[in-house]
């Protein structure tokens, strides 16, 4: 029971960490982050690891394999398609932002 | 349990995480941000193969390479402006992921448990029907898992479900394999306030009675609501649904990290679903949108027809 409890604080915590640290993100890097943070929860790779490590039915097995597949889809792709936006960023725009982002921004 | 190295590791990889969604918030830091959350994702992963005692482990890996080459090909190769729906695309395979984990982690006990009594052997899955349980059948069923765990359990096979359908119909969407244009039909707000009850439903009494096929239920059930949630969002705003749906699937893998008990997913899946929930709202502020009117806006003739 203590064990859920802790479970839960750490939830808490993590919701105002993660209201926090985006807080002030520029809306030109909105998408870069999106695809930045859907890789992230493709770590769920490591609950699909640890229940196809435990499965001892063939069935059981393929689900969790299935399952592992799409979850390295999510982890390794996220993070290859985030890093070639963010490489077009860079390229495109090396210096400081651009007029239109500062318009943009102070729109928002 | 696992060593305490390994859940030391795990802390590493949150820290990780959390410095990633910070530097991925400005220009300067973004590709490095999105370097500390690869590698933090990396560490995690090793780090589950070493201090687990994981079996299967050519499958597994097999598995992991057939994921990895996929995404990488997949990434490396789409086109610029084909980017939005692959990201959709991702986040749906990682809602159905979660969901799958979730519906396998809840058939664990009930094949130790209940199997025998069935006498359907490998198809307990299909023969666990509610009526195929005695009371205190049931009552051990909810004692294994604990009622926190089947709530959080039923929550990830619902959310996962609803992230996977609706990313595949943002997929269609901007892919142009379906119109663009919101899609309404007569009675959808009913039709889906209606699904959504039998949702809510249906996740109470997989709590009450810990019942694979009923998660199963739920699950399809949540497929449908992904769809009609989706479906009537004009193609301007789909890329603000995705960011939601984005947090969605990071909400589906915490809950998935409660029931395994392993603090880094339910860290690394509330992260996603906080920051996410944020990005969203800045998304549709940005459009000089709220969240509400794209969700729902078509009903009322307010939407964008993209």
């Amino acid at each position: 029971m203590t064990e859920g409890v802790a479970l839960l604080t750490v939830f808490v915590l993590a919701v105002f960490v993660g209201f926090e640290v985006v807080s002030k993100v520029s809306s030109t890097l909105h998408t870069p982050l999106m695809s930045g943070a859907n890789a992230i929860h493709g770590v769920i790779l490591v609950g699909a690891v640890i229940v196809a490590g435990t499965a001892d039915e063939a069935g059981v097995l393929v689900v969790a394999l299935i399952a592992v597949v799409l979850a390295t889809l999510n982890l390794v792709g996220g993070f290859v398609v985030t890093d070639r936006m963010l490489e077009m960023f860079g390229a495109k725009r090396p210096g400081p932002p651009s007029a239109e982002v500062a318009a943009k921004e102070d729109g928002a | 349990m696992i060593p305490v190295w390994a859940q030391v590791c795990y802390v590493v990889a949150a820290v990780c995480f959390i410095l990633a969604l910070k530097g991925l918030s400005s220009p300067k830091t973004a590709r490095r941000g999105n370097l500390v959350g690869a590698f933090g994702a990396l560490l995690a992963v090793v780090v589950t193969f070493i201090a687990y005692d994981i079996g299967n482990l050519g499958w597994i890996l097999l598995a992991v390479a057939v994921g990895a080459v996929g995404g990488a090909l997949g990434a490396r190769r789409v086109a610029m402006t084909a980017m939005p729906q692959l990201v959709a695309l991702f986040n749906g395979v990682g809602g159905g992921a979660a969901a799958l984990v979730a519906l396998l982690e809840l058939s664990e006990p009930a094949r130790a448990g209940i199997e025998r009594s069935t006498g359907f052997g490998d198809f307990a899955w299909f023969a666990l029907l509610p009526g195929d349980l005695t009371e205190s059948e049931i009552s051990r069923m909810v004692e294994i898992l604990g009622t926190g765990s089947l709530t959080a359990t039923a929550f990830t096979a619902l959310i996962g479900s609803v992230s996977f359908s609706g990313s595949v119909i943002t997929f269609l969407k901007l892919q142009e394999l379906m119109t663009g244009r919101p899609i309404t039909f007569p009675g959808g707000p009913f039709v889906f306030g209606g699904v959504l009850v039998a949702a809510l439903g249906l996740g109470v009494w997989t709590v009450a009675t810990g019942s694979v096929t009923l998660a199963i239920v739920l699950a399809l059930v949540g497929l449908l609501a992904g769809v009609l949630l989706v479906l009537p969002v004009g193609g301007a705003d789909v890329p603000i649904v995705i960011s939601l749906l984005n947090a969605f699937t990071g909400l589906a893998v915490a809950a998935g990290g409660y029931v395994l008990e392993n603090a880094l997913l339910l860290v690394a899946g509330t992260l996603v679903g906080a920051s996410g929930t944020i990005l969203t709202r800045a998304m549709a502020h940005a459009m000089g949108r709220s969240v509400s009117s794209i969700l729902f806006g078509a009903f009322k003739g307010g939407s964008t027809a993209g």
